[in-house]
């Protein structure tokens, strides 16, 4: 089955972006009118792929008319569906507080943004491994470009950082595609699903490690650690709302882990995977939820800060995976959707916190920025959504997943302590520092020395609050209280998407038995 | 041959990883184009070595694996782009930070 708004998701972005690349010279707010339509379409298409796929169809087209597993074929279930309404969600917010004035920076911000959402779109829909290294490839030359926006040393060195080490990772990513290759003669995910379960011995170690490389390659796109050097001084260096768009990169490599732990061979019942990989998950998941609560703690920046909060949704997001239940997944996904929207949101308020205060967001005593009282409602709604507090959806997203996993049936009786002890401790590390930098960044002011410090906020801060970048940000946040009130339909939904995503059979069988016409071409793929 | 490939597969990824190792941009620049040569000669050998066969299925002869060889047309490709601008920045660093090294670390200016 195919559907042209699969197809516009994907090529949308690529002709909004080589538009604009050829429209460079246009005056701004032209540029900005043709991005802003352009991930408004992407959005669009991306809501009519969920609207689709919710009802648990599987759309598949293949590019060119070659037959899978031969042809380039793109796969769209509900797991591919979200994360791309997510990444439109994401898209038009963060554009929306870019045309505030961060897009000024540099020429080719709104063509690369485009071609960003272009890469995003690909790694989703891809069913075929070596395309999801091409699509990779196009959003991190995107995501350089976006990066080193404006320059400046300290983004010139995390820049630097960034691309050498993701090259090493596409190096690793070429070796593991191959290596797969090398055991079972076939690149796509769908065929490789059938024959992983049937390999000789030999082939299925190389196979292995193949798939172990390409977790190496994926833990260094989703920043776990030891592989998270590079993430942090990234985030923190990135232009606000080219920050808020890299929130969703690290969950391209969580759900590329995904999709790779998806095709592994079923079980029979019971959970989808078992024994050392829930280990190896949750080894990582609780390393990366230590790490990120400790270093958040000990940020000198709220941009910092932010990073860390990223890095410990990574954690919190492969406990849920770790048992390989739908329980645990669904839980995870409604995590994952909660989290990408909130710490993108956080990016681009502590953006305006910074623009409005003399000591920008470094976490020291200072006056309070201006529009402490619009910005100040809205640090308190990011953070208690983001240290999971009652009332918001991160303790939702966090309850789920400690009860998916406590689940005695699903997991072995030794994990679970472990995850709920990190969960539970890292949202009171985070809650402990996010309150100081609550009360340093919008509340602490400094008595005697204000006077001075008033005349240096009047002199170097930007005039006012730009209003499509405050409708941006606090669109993001509303976010919260949204998916808390929505939260009944959401949750049925990453249910039934987790249930496909573990089951791997619909998406083996959309795959395998879809038969291009002979004289389609790929702009119309087929009817069903 | 196996053992001709393997060995200079070998070669280039260990000299490309001892350079990644130095603290240099520019030889972290060459040991990442080492590693890209060893990666595609990998992926080339991935699907099987044959001497003297055509990458085209003819009714009855033998042939060679033609997908590998088509992924790394798109990797050298695409390495090579890689490569160009991770050059480009690495020359910009040099410029703006004034030091080609690139292990210092990213708070030193900071506080």
């Amino acid at each position: 089955m195919s559907t042209p708004s699969m197809l516009l998701s994907l090529l949308l972005p690529l002709a909004f972006g080589a538009l604009l690349l050829v429209g460079a010279r246009l005056p701004l707010s032209v540029q900005r009118a043709i991005g802003l339509v352009g991930v408004l379409c992407v959005l669009a298409a991306a809501l009519g792929v969920l609207a689709r796929t919710a009802q648990g169809d599987i759309l598949t087209t293949a590019i060119g008319g070659w037959p899978p597993p031969f042809g380039i074929v793109l796969v769209c279930d509900r797991l591919s569906a979200l994360m791309l309404t997510l990444t439109g969600l994401l898209g038009t917010a963060a554009l929306l507080h870019a045309t505030g004035g961060g897009d000024a920076a540099g020429r080719h911000f709104h063509a690369l943004f485009q071609f960003q959402l272009f890469g995003l779109a690909g790694a989703f829909l891809t069913g075929d491994l070596f395309n999801l290294f091409v699509f990779f490839e196009v959003l991190l030359i995107a995501s350089y470009g976006l990066l080193t926006q404006g320059g400046g040393p300290a983004r010139t060195r995390a820049a630097l950082h960034y691309v050498v080490l993701n090259l090493v990772g596409s190096s690793l990513f070429l070796l593991g595609a191959a290596l797969i290759y090398a055991a079972t003669g076939t690149l796509n995910l769908a065929d490789l699903a059938g024959r992983l379960g049937h390999l000789e011995p030999t082939e299925a170690r190389l196979a292995g490690a193949g798939g172990l490389l390409l977790f190496t390659v994926f833990a260094l796109k989703a920043a776990l650690p030891p592989l998270h050097a590079w993430m942090v001084p990234a985030y923190a260096a990135a232009s606000a709302p080219v920050a808020a768009l890299f929130a969703i990169l690290t969950k391209v490599g969580l759900y590329a882990m995904l999709r790779l732990l998806s095709l592994l061979p079923d079980t029979g019942s019971g959970p989808a995977f078992a024994g050392s990989v829930t280990w190896l998950l949750t080894g990582a998941a609780v390393l990366t939820i230590t790490a990120g609560s400790l270093g958040a703690l000990a940020s000198t920046r709220l941009g910092t800060m932010i990073g860390y909060l990223v890095m410990l949704s990574m954690g919190t997001l492969l406990a849920g995976i770790a048992p390989g239940t739908a329980e645990g997944l669904a839980a995870a996904l409604y995590y994952l959707v909660h989290t990408t929207l909130i710490t993108a949101g956080l990016f681009l308020l502590a953006d305006l916190i910074a623009s409005g205060r003399a000591q920008g967001d470094r976490l020291v005593i200072g006056n309070p920025p201006r529009d402490v009282r619009i910005l100040a409602p809205l640090f308190l709604l990011g953070a208690t959504a983001i240290a999971g507090l009652p009332p918001l959806s991160g303790f939702l997203g966090k309850t789920l997943i400690l009860i998916a996993v406590q689940n005695p049936a699903a997991i072995a009786p030794a994990v679970w302590p472990w995850i709920w002890a990190a969960v539970l401790g890292s949202s009171f590390v985070v809650l402990l520092g996010l309150s100081r930098a609550g009360v340093l960044l919008l509340w602490r002011r400094r008595g005697a020395a204000s006077r001075q410090d008033s005349v240096a906020n009047a002199v170097e801060c930007r005039p006012g609050l730009a209003r499509p970048a405050l409708v941006g940000t606090s669109a993001l946040l509303a976010a919260s209280p949204l998916l808390m009130l929505l939260a009944g339909p959401l949750t049925g939904f990453t249910l039934a998407t987790a249930r496909q995503t573990l089951d791997n059979g619909d998406y083996v069988a959309a795959v395998a038995g879809f038969v291009p016409r002979a004289s389609a071409v790929s702009e119309e793929g087929t009817d069903p | 041959m196996e053992w001709l490939i393997a060995t200079m597969i070998g070669l280039l990824i260990g000299c490309g990883i001892y350079l990644l190792l130095r603290s240099r941009s520019f030889p972290v620049v060459l040991g990442l184009l080492l590693l890209s040569y060893g990666v595609n000669l990998f992926v080339f050998a991935a699907g099987g070595l044959r001497v003297d066969q055509p990458p085209l299925i003819a009714s009855g002869s033998p042939y060679a694996d033609p997908l590998p060889q088509a992924l790394v047309l798109t990797a050298i490709v695409i390495g090579f782009a890689m490569t160009a601008f991770v050059l480009m920045l690495a020359l910009r660093a040099l410029s703006e930070l004034g030091s080609d090294r690139v292990d210092e670390r990213q708070g030193d200016e900071e506080s």
